[in-house]
């Protein structure tokens, strides 16, 4: 083995500018300062450009009262909330869409994407169509048409589609009946938690088990009757601590239960089934890339299958359609500021639209705008990449 | 994803960010002159204040305001550059200096005059905010409308009215905020809402819109006072006042009986309000830096209000809507302006 003749003396250090360790940190530094420096640039040239038009800045306004009405509200609101209020209202506004929209989204295109590659030609060929269709038509279009031309067809509060006099759709909305909860419920989210618990415990105990013994249970199934029969027997037990209200018809409206706005679901079904034909295509490009020759070696083994997608194609599959499935969720979510289209009261709708125009902040309000997309997206990426190197593939 | 109106937005935000701190007393006269038109921030259109006509020519009272202030400054009427806006960018794309004027049905508040670096240069329409409903509804006053589901436009003043006009009489309601006022009308055509609330004057002009205009009626209830008048940016006296007498020239104009047709002969009069007006007796535009025909100018491209009050929104237009408060102080109205002297 030869030995590269070492050069410079040692105990002779050479000059820094000559050392690539330390000219890389100078250059960055430098980038550093510069973009500062532009920052700082920036603030203050915005900051005498609006005192010397007059035009009131800070994030004062936030504390101010707002004094106009949101139509859908998950938290307590009144017109005398302060505008701060508003920018929560609009979030969880967002995140409920947002998030409702990744969950139907990855329902619907992981079934879609599997359906694609059935050998049942009229399901492959359903898919396909699916695909093609939504994903080749423009977002807001299909939000139009699933407010317009779905709601038109809906009857007025008074004729009302009356589910068992209990659940009411008409073109107001889908109204529910809403729970009320009595002195005693309280048990029953304690039993639910702790059959959540104990369904952990024994699935980790039965993978052990099996990994020593080669015996197993049925823990899937063990786990789901805990799930649902333990807080099924305390709700029994303890006499059923609940009273349903109700909606009932009276003047313009139904009154009383739970709404759930058209906005709302106009907006919900037409986000998730445009990223559902995506979704699919990402689902049906990762199992394809996975070599057939795996799923023959599985076989082969004589392993069903059922656990032949589930210990070999899908984790391996997974790797594949991680990255490009955290893009569509961030487009899910970004999509969502199409509301304002239609009239669902999201973040851009009230904060960036009415909050805006009655405060005139527009830098501050755009700002803060700006800031909670990109600080969902970056949650949402960080999550998705944890997610991915923890399900991926650990290659030996 | 942003639409088009976040990114004009964005983009008129964006140029406060980088424009020099220099330009904050910037001469729009000067500028106006130099470029040879006005920049007019206008609605998204609003029949009768500010909408196209079938030749793509911009109709409306607003829109005189503009024609009005290019003629005293340029000589022609027809020198103005149109800027469609929505409620939401109007004021910015004023602050930024992407219009000079803004006449766009804009409602004189204190927040919007003081804290956003604009002025308001007058009224130009006297509104209210009123309800549209649904005739088959049977409803004849607005104190019947507990817990209606109601369609309002956003970034309106209108918002705030609504909310409290329900609070202070203990009412609910469930509103549902869209964008322009196209979306405002379909909603309501397609029954999401019972009622439509706007002004006044706007009502009137979306329900001639309505597929069927009859089956729907305005309430007589008004429940706010809404002053509609130009804008301009705080800070240029100059181009404050031109807007500022644009305006009452026109008013002036009526009150003296010059219209668009006699302004010619009325050069020759012998009456000394009109001699001054039309500038046959000194220059009273000078102050404005503005030459000595300039409101006869205005008078005979534009017209006085009255001229373009029956025009636009009055009885020879669809609108049909009555002078009332419109009209001059002399007919019991509140339109008044200054002398010119």
């Amino acid at each position: 083995m030869s030995v590269r003749p070492n050069v410079r003396p040692a105990g002779h250090k050479p000059p820094f500018w000559r050392d690539r360790a330390k000219r890389a940190l100078i250059f960055q530094l430098i980038l550093v300062a510069v973009v500062a420096a532009f920052m700082i640039y920036i603030i203050n040239n915005t900051q005498a450009n609006l005192s010397a038009r007059g035009i009131t800045t800070g994030f004062g306004f936030l504390s101010n009262t707002a004094g106009f009405g949101i139509g859908q509200t998950l938290i307590e609101y009144t017109s005398r909330s302060s505008y701060g209020r508003t920018f929560v209202i609009g979030l969880l506004n967002t995140l409920l869409v947002g998030g409702l929209g990744v969950v139907a989204a990855s329902i619907i295109g992981f079934i879609v994407g599997i359906a694609r590659l059935s050998p049942n030609w009229l399901i492959a060929k359903l898919a396909n169509a699916y695909i093609e269709t939504f994903r080749n038509i423009p977002l807001l279009l299909q939000i139009f048409f699933w407010y317009f031309a779905v709601l038109r067809t809906l009857p007025s509060a008074r004729d009302s589609l009356a589910f068992g006099e209990i659940i009411f759709l008409n073109v107001r909305g889908l109204f529910l009946p809403e729970p009320l909860f009595e002195s005693g419920f309280g048990l029953i989210p304690v039993t639910l938690i702790a059959a959540i618990v104990a369904s952990i415990a024994l699935i980790i105990w039965n993978r052990r088990r099996h990994e020593a013994t080669g015996k197993r249970l049925p823990a899937g199934w063990i786990a789901l009757a805990m799930i649902v029969g333990l807080p099924m027997l305390v709700l029994v037990v303890t006499g059923v601590p609940i009273t349903w209200e109700v909606p009932v018809l009276t003047g313009f409206n139904f009154r009383g239960g739970v709404t759930i706005i058209p906005e709302f679901l106009a907006l919900w079904l037409a986000l998730s089934i445009y990223t559902a034909s995506f979704i699919a295509e990402i689902v049906r490009s990762g199992i394809q890339a996975i070599p057939h020759g795996q799923t023959e070696a599985a076989q082969a083994l004589s392993l069903p299958r059922k656990l032949v997608l589930k210990l070999v194609v899908i984790p391996q599959a997974m790797r594949v359609i991680i990255p490009p499935l955290t893009s569509q969720y961030l487009n899910l979510i970004k999509n969502s500021s199409l509301a304002t289209a239609i009239g669902y009261p999201d973040l851009v709708s009230v904060f960036a639209g009415t909050t805006l125009n009655q405060t005139g902040q527009a830098i501050e309000v755009i700002a803060m705008t700006m800031a909670v997309y990109l600080i969902i997206s970056l949650l949402v990426s960080m999550f998705m990449n944890w997610f991915n190197a923890r399900v991926a593939l650990v290659e030996r | 994803m942003f639409n088009k109106k976040h990114l004009a937005l964005l983009v008129s935000a964006g140029s406060i960010t980088l424009a020099g701190a220099s330009t904050a007393q910037a001469d729009t006269f000067e500028d106006t002159v130099n470029r040879g038109a006005v920049q007019c921030g206008v609605s998204d259109g609003l029949p009768g204040f500010s909408a196209p006509d079938d030749d793509g020519n911009w109709q409306g009272l607003d829109v005189d305001v503009c024609r009005a202030v290019a003629a005293a400054v340029l000589g022609d009427a027809e020198a103005v550059n149109y800027i469609s806006l929505n409620a939401v960018e109007r004021f910015t794309a004023l602050q930024s200096g992407e219009v000079d004027v803004l006449s766009r049905n804009t409602t004189w508040t204190t927040t919007r005059d003081t804290t956003l670096g604009l002025n308001f240069t007058g009224v130009n329409f006297y509104d209210g905010q009123g309800f549209m409903v649904a005739r088959d509804l049977g409803i004849s006053s607005a104190d019947e409308l507990d817990g209606a589901s109601i369609c309002i436009q956003s970034g309106t003043t209108t918002e705030l009215n609504l909310a409290d006009y329900f609070r202070a009489n203990g009412m609910d309601f469930n509103p549902i905020v869209f964008d322009t006022s196209e979306q405002t009308v379909g909603g309501y055509q397609a029954g999401r809402c019972d009622v439509l609330t706007s002004d006044t004057s706007q009502l009137a002009a979306l329900r001639i819109q309505l597929d069927d205009p009859e089956a729907s009626m305005i309430l007589t209830d008004v429940i706010s006072k809404e002053p509609l008048g130009p804008v301009v940016r705080q800070g240029d006296d100059v181009w404050f006042n031109i807007v500022k007498w644009s305006l009452f020239a026109m008013l002036n104009a009526e009150e003296y009986g010059v219209t668009s047709e006699n302004a010619e002969e009325m050069l020759e009069s012998e009456n000394p309000d009109i001699a001054r007006l039309l500038g046959q007796d000194g220059n009273y535009g000078e102050g404005m830096g503005l030459e000595a025909d300039w409101a006869y100018n205005i008078i005979s491209q534009v017209g006085n209000y009255a001229e373009s009050f029956e025009r636009n929104v009055g009885m020879d237009s669809p609108l049909e809507i009555e002078r009332g408060a419109n009209a001059l102080w002399t007919d019991g109205g509140f339109q008044y302006a200054p002398p010119i002297r």
